[in-house]
């Protein structure tokens, strides 16, 4: 790049100055979660820094058991999304039968339907069944994935079709071709897709909301809401110090996802 | 009984034209069998469907005596390399070269035992623990035989395995399936649109051309004796130069192209009597004329000096032809240079059918020569 040294210098400084804007809300956050709630609500600066709130936090709320929750819930649907997405795909890609393309472009245009759309259809059943306040009604709804049997077709598709004829004249079923070369083969955009749908659920708020009336199931983005309506006066350290908490997984996940993703990519495959 | 037969092989997509045309053929048991052809001719479609990995819309195919026409492909006892190896990426070469036999369960002694025979064989051994991108061409190559070899399935089917090598290696490559299938006396399909590939490995050779099969026979015969035009022009390196001929009695000439009036003697030679004839002449039967023998008179246009031999092009009529003269000649383009043309020498075609009528005399004294 041959970009003069004078306005290098002028992009970066605006690069720096709009990445401090975005980011001010959460060093903010992290900053008032150490913070007491006088100095907080005078808008001085901190005289004293202490773990108080995070303290309080683990205190006041069962903030352990909905991390917990969180955590279940968020790797469940991980999981289911990644096996019903990937079996699909594979249909999708190595079966041939009649109106699978036409099936599949039915199958895509579901996600043009936003899920608040479909969200009193998916209570009514869920409450049928007597999932109220269940993992299985704060999970299963999500299983199937249009997006994510997208990503992974359009993967799956990049594997020649040589590897499953080789498979077939060596005598592998579809399935064990699926296990033993596809996944592997795909593992990258397999991560990729587990990070996404991790992190999505992870962040779920509505559905959770509306099926939990309990601590028992209830997830962590929900408490923290809580945190915030159970006091006449909100406690923003407490509030704040519960955000940080809830945002550290999200946050480890990350790292390690880009690495891996990073090391996928590099691996490459073999034309 | 051959090892595979064909009876009347149709296939069709969509109920549409004939993609493969009631194709008849026995291929015997330890054959290396050639099928050749240019693109779209068909030639893969039929290695496909005698793999299993195609349907077959008519006909029956037998493997051995049994009829195999809805057999997966697993039960029909072979193995198949293909264009682009078909290595799997995750896995290290000994892993893909076993990974057929961890399928068909085949116990885990006789796995290493027939891994250390075959890596020796094919010089591998070195390489077992590499993934496939740390591979050159070749080698990946040598790997997809490898597990074909591995399998020791009395039937191997390549399609055009060798067209992603640089043609040093290919040459290399050509010589060392050609040694393996000997040695191993398998049977051996191999697809290519290749000609020379084609002449240089096949025992037999079929070329096909929009489904259809123009001629089945040894390389050689396909050389001498082409069955038609298509088969003429297509074997061959240069191809066979070709012109529409006429015969006039009166004189006792052949006239091609307008151009070019070969002296008949009409008690010698009896030129065949068709109203529509194309003869075609090979480029190494195109000699440089001395002053007994020279025929014609040509002017060059263009001059391709191979070392060993020279390529000279000239014009009859609208057709370029090109003679190939062995050593090397120094000629320049637009010099005229005396060629002697002889009648014994070319092959007659009918120009309504394509078929041969009569091939050149002088390919067969040749091949009994070498006989």
């Amino acid at each position: 790049m041959t970009i003069p040294t004078g306005r290098k210098v002028i992009f970066y400084i605006l690069l720096i100055i709009s990445g401090f804007l975005v980011f001010a809300p959460t060093l903010m956050a992290f900053a008032m979660s150490f913070m007491s709630n006088k100095d907080i609500m005078t808008g001085s600066l901190p005289t004293s820094l202490s773990f108080d709130n995070y303290v309080r936090a683990f205190g006041q709320f069962p903030l352990l058991k909905y991390l917990l929750n969180s955590l279940i819930i968020s790797l469940v649907i991980m999981l289911g999304q990644l096996i019903l997405s990937s079996l699909a795909a594979y249909a999708f890609v190595f079966l041939e039968f009649k109106g699978r393309d036409l099936l599949f472009f039915v199958f895509i245009a579901t996600m043009m339907v936003p899920f608040e759309a479909s969200i009193i259809p998916n209570f009514h059943i869920i409450r049928d069944l007597g999932w109220i306040d269940t993992y299985p009604g704060l999970t299963v709804p999500f299983f199937a994935m249009a997006f994510g049997t997208f990503l992974l077709r359009q993967n799956f598709k990049q594997i020649p079709k040589e590897l499953r004829e080789a498979s077939q004249i060596a005598g592998m079923g579809d399935f064990k071709f699926y296990l033993t070369v596809v996944l592997p083969v795909a593992r990258t955009s397999l991560l990729t897709l587990g990070v996404y749908g991790f992190l999505t659920s992870w962040n779920m708020y509505l559905w959770p909301l509306l099926t939990t009336t309990n601590d028992n199931v209830r997830t962590v983005q929900i408490g923290l809401k809580q945190l915030q309506t159970q006091e006449q006066l909100n406690d923003w350290g407490v509030i704040m110090a519960g955000a940080v908490i809830v945002v550290i997984p999200t946050l480890i996940l990350l790292f390690l996802g880009q690495s891996k993703l990073q090391k996928g990519l590099t691996e490459g495959a073999l034309k | 009984m051959g090892q595979i037969d064909l009876g009347d092989i149709s296939k069709s997509y969509d109920k549409q034209k004939n993609v493969l045309d009631e194709i008849n053929l026995s291929i015997e048991e330890g054959e290396f069998f050639v099928l050749v052809g240019p693109s779209g001719s068909g030639k893969s479609t039929l290695l496909r469907m005698i793999a299993g990995l195609e349907d077959i819309t008519s006909g029956t195919l037998k493997i051995g005596d049994e009829i195999v026409n809805h057999l997966p492909p697993k039960d029909r006892n072979l193995s198949m390399v293909f264009q682009n190896y078909a290595l799997y990426p995750h896995l290290s070469v000994e892993q893909n070269i076993l990974f057929g036999l961890n399928a068909k369960k085949v116990d885990k002694e006789e796995q290493q035992k027939r891994l250390i025979e075959t890596t020796e064989m094919m010089g591998l051994s070195e390489l077992l623990k590499r993934k496939p991108k740390e591979l050159s061409g070749g080698q990946r190559q040598r790997v997809a035989l490898a597990r074909s070899v591995v399998s020791e399935a009395p039937l191997c089917l390549m399609d055009e395995p060798l067209s992603n090598l640089d043609a040093k290696l290919r040459g290399q490559m050509r010589m060392e399936i050609r040694r393996l299938q000997k040695r191993l006396g398998m049977t051996m399909v191999y697809v290519t649109h290749d000609q020379v590939e084609a002449m240089t490995m096949g025992d037999r050779i079929m070329v096909l051309n929009d489904g259809k099969i123009q001629q089945v026979g040894k390389p050689i015969t396909l050389y001498n004796e082409p069955a038609n035009l298509f088969v003429a022009s297509f074997i061959g390196s240069p191809k066979m130069n070709m012109g529409k001929a006429v015969f006039h009695a009166d004189r006792n000439q052949l006239v091609i192209d307008d151009a070019l009036h070969l002296e008949i003697d009409p008690v010698i030679n009896n030129v065949p009597r068709y109203p529509n004839v194309t003869i075609g002449i090979r480029a190494e039967h195109l000699f440089p004329g001395t002053a007994g023998n020279t025929t014609h008179t040509i002017e060059v246009i263009n001059v391709e000096q191979l070392g060993n031999e020279t390529l000279v092009a000239f014009e009859v009529g609208a057709e370029v032809w090109t003679a190939k003269w062995p050593g090397q000649w120094d000629v320049q383009v637009g010099e005229k240079v005396p060629v002697h043309i002889a009648i014994e020498n070319l092959c007659f075609f009918d120009s309504d059918t394509g078929l041969l009528i009569k091939p050149a005399r002088a390919g067969k004294q040749q091949e009994v020569v070498t006989a």
